[in-house]
């Protein structure tokens, strides 16, 4: 279900700090928003800050200042039990896949289906459907510690994306699998974009956002986030 | 059927499967004694209250010389009109000497030795146990009446004897729930150790949006299957023990100790024991999660 029409922000950050127990502040004064139905990128040097800032938004942290708005509601005021139902409707694609390694593949993909209750008849007939698009179709059952590195990226994907999220937030989805295949999963994050979700990819590789060019691109450094055009010499 | 629902979390092979089942069994042991202890002193006491308020013993010291017997039975006759004709009264029946002897027989044993000797002459009196009896009253009457009887009140040493088993009934009960929070205490720390090794499963199915509940109700059904066959294997400890110290306890009865063998409620309520251990544990595991997960962003 989709509860917010395009043109509307999907999520907002506000004058938003982060740090770590007593230590520097990591982000700061982040403040910026993803209309829904957007496609990003977001850029940085390796340390600047993306991974922290993507924990933000998929709720795995919260912010030490500022406000965030995730669908509307403001996180800061948002009771815990509600928050289950706004990570349902994010997807995430974690930098180090975050796979569970006593489960299949399938099982793996199956998770945010079963979380929610997904009754076992559909989630047999989906996953398979979504491992089979992502070329994965021989390792249904195959254990993440005897896939390849870029094997588990795309099992990580598939999971972000059963659930047709309404946010997608990758952290270098792209990282471990040839141009070919990256060129492939760039092509479903933007047909989920094309069916609403509203997309938002770390990387580093400026190869691959050179070849999407429409996608505009925000930028994180020292701790801040600037749209592409505006990032200070 | 709990034990056999879908979960996404490791935990058969956890360290905690090895130890817990066999904590808790020894937790059900403990907890069977206890309990079996508590039953058995509940009647005791159930069985003297009744004695307490039931009945009373006329002594009547016996007369020295040749026509003692005669005179001793004459007063043990007026005694016995005396207590009948006492309002409150029921019955009052003198016991006869080899009556006398078969109650001394358990302390003296062969009481072929003690049954030329001048034994007191003893009278039960049965009374209404509702009735206003004034029994100083009575044992000064009697006393003044009969020469050399005297009114043996129960009440003093009996209630004393209840007291006692009245507190060891409490320390059983303070120590079976002394035994339930020792296995709430390890079951807390057994699921945090689990959710400490399993924290990287739990982070991911927290992000993904599983309510707190769909976690600890993972944790709770592991902890409920440890805790039955833990609780099975102290049942099943308990019941020969218990058993056991039953035959030996028949062995020594015989007026000596009153009965003390388990009602079938004690054995009922040691039966559920497992079924308790377990649901003890699935709770505990249940709200420790729910706690350490409160503390997720």
């Amino acid at each position: 279900m989709r509860h917010n029409r395009r043109g509307e922000h999907i999520i907002r950050l506000d004058g938003v700090g982060l740090r770590y127990g007593l230590g520097p502040e990591v982000l700061r004064d982040i403040s910026f928003a993803l209309p829904s139905g957007s496609f990003h990128f977001l850029t940085g040097s390796s340390g600047a800050g993306k991974s922290s800032l993507l924990r933000l938004m998929y709720l795995g942290l919260r912010p030490t200042r500022g406000r965030v708005m995730l669908f509307d509601k403001d996180i800061a005021l948002t009771k815990r039990y509600e928050l289950p139902a706004l990570r349902r409707r994010i997807g995430v694609v974690f930098q180090d896949f975050r796979l569970l390694d006593h489960l299949s593949a399938m099982d793996n993909v199956a998770l945010p289906l079963r979380v929610r209750g997904v009754k076992e008849a559909e989630v047999r007939k989906h996953v398979p459907e979504l491992l089979n698009w992502v070329g994965l179709a021989d390792q249904i059952n195959a254990k993440p510690p005897t896939l390849s590195g870029g094997q588990k990226q795309r099992v990580a994907i598939a999971r972000a994306v059963i659930g047709r999220p309404d946010l997608l937030l990758a952290d270098e989805p792209t990282g471990n699998v040839d141009d070919h295949i990256a060129m492939r999963l760039l092509h479903l994050f933007e047909e989920l974009n094309r069916l609403g979700t509203t997309v938002l990819i770390a990387t580093h590789n400026q190869g691959l956002i050179d070849r999407f060019p429409q996608h505009p691109r925000l930028h994180l450094e020292r701790g801040t986030v600037y749209e592409a055009e505006e990032v200070p010499a | 059927m709990k034990l056999g629902r879908h979960s996404d979390l490791p935990l058969k092979g956890d360290a905690t499967g090895r130890f817990l089942p066999w904590l808790v069994a020894l937790m059900v042991y403990l907890s069977a004694v206890s309990l079996a202890g508590v039953f058995v002193l509940n009647g005791l006491v159930r069985s003297w209250d009744h004695d307490v308020s039931g009945t009373l013993t006329v002594q009547v010291q016996p007369v020295p010389g040749e026509a003692g017997e005669a005179l001793t039975d004459e007063r043990v006759r007026q005694a016995v009109e005396l207590m009948r004709r006492t309002p409150g009264v029921l019955a009052a029946r003198p016991l006869d000497k080899k009556q006398i002897l078969a109650l001394l027989e358990p302390w003296l044993g062969n009481t072929d030795v003690v049954k030329d000797l001048p034994l007191p002459r003893l009278i039960d009196v049965t009374i209404d146990a509702d009735s206003n009896l004034d029994l100083v009253s009575l044992a000064d009457r009697l006393s003044r009446s009969v020469q050399g009887a005297t009114l043996d009140d129960h009440r003093i040493w009996l209630s004393r004897l209840i007291n006692l088993s009245r507190t060891t009934e409490w320390v059983a009960i303070a120590i079976l729930v002394l035994i339930g929070c020792v296995t709430s205490a390890t079951v807390i720390y057994a699921t945090r150790t689990s959710m400490a090794v399993h924290r990287g499963v739990i982070e991911v199915l927290h992000l993904i949006g599983a309510h707190d509940d769909y976690i600890a109700r993972q944790f709770a059904d592991r902890s409920f299957a440890l805790g039955f066959a833990g609780g099975l294997i102290g049942l099943a400890l308990a019941v020969p023990s218990l058993t056991a110290i039953g035959w030996a306890a028949r062995r020594i009865e015989g007026g000596f100790l009153p009965s003390l063998s388990l009602p079938v409620s004690g054995w009922v309520m040691i039966g559920l024991l497992p079924v308790a251990a377990a649901t003890l544990s699935m709770l505990t595991a249940r709200l420790a999660v729910h706690a350490t997960l409160a503390r997720m962003p």
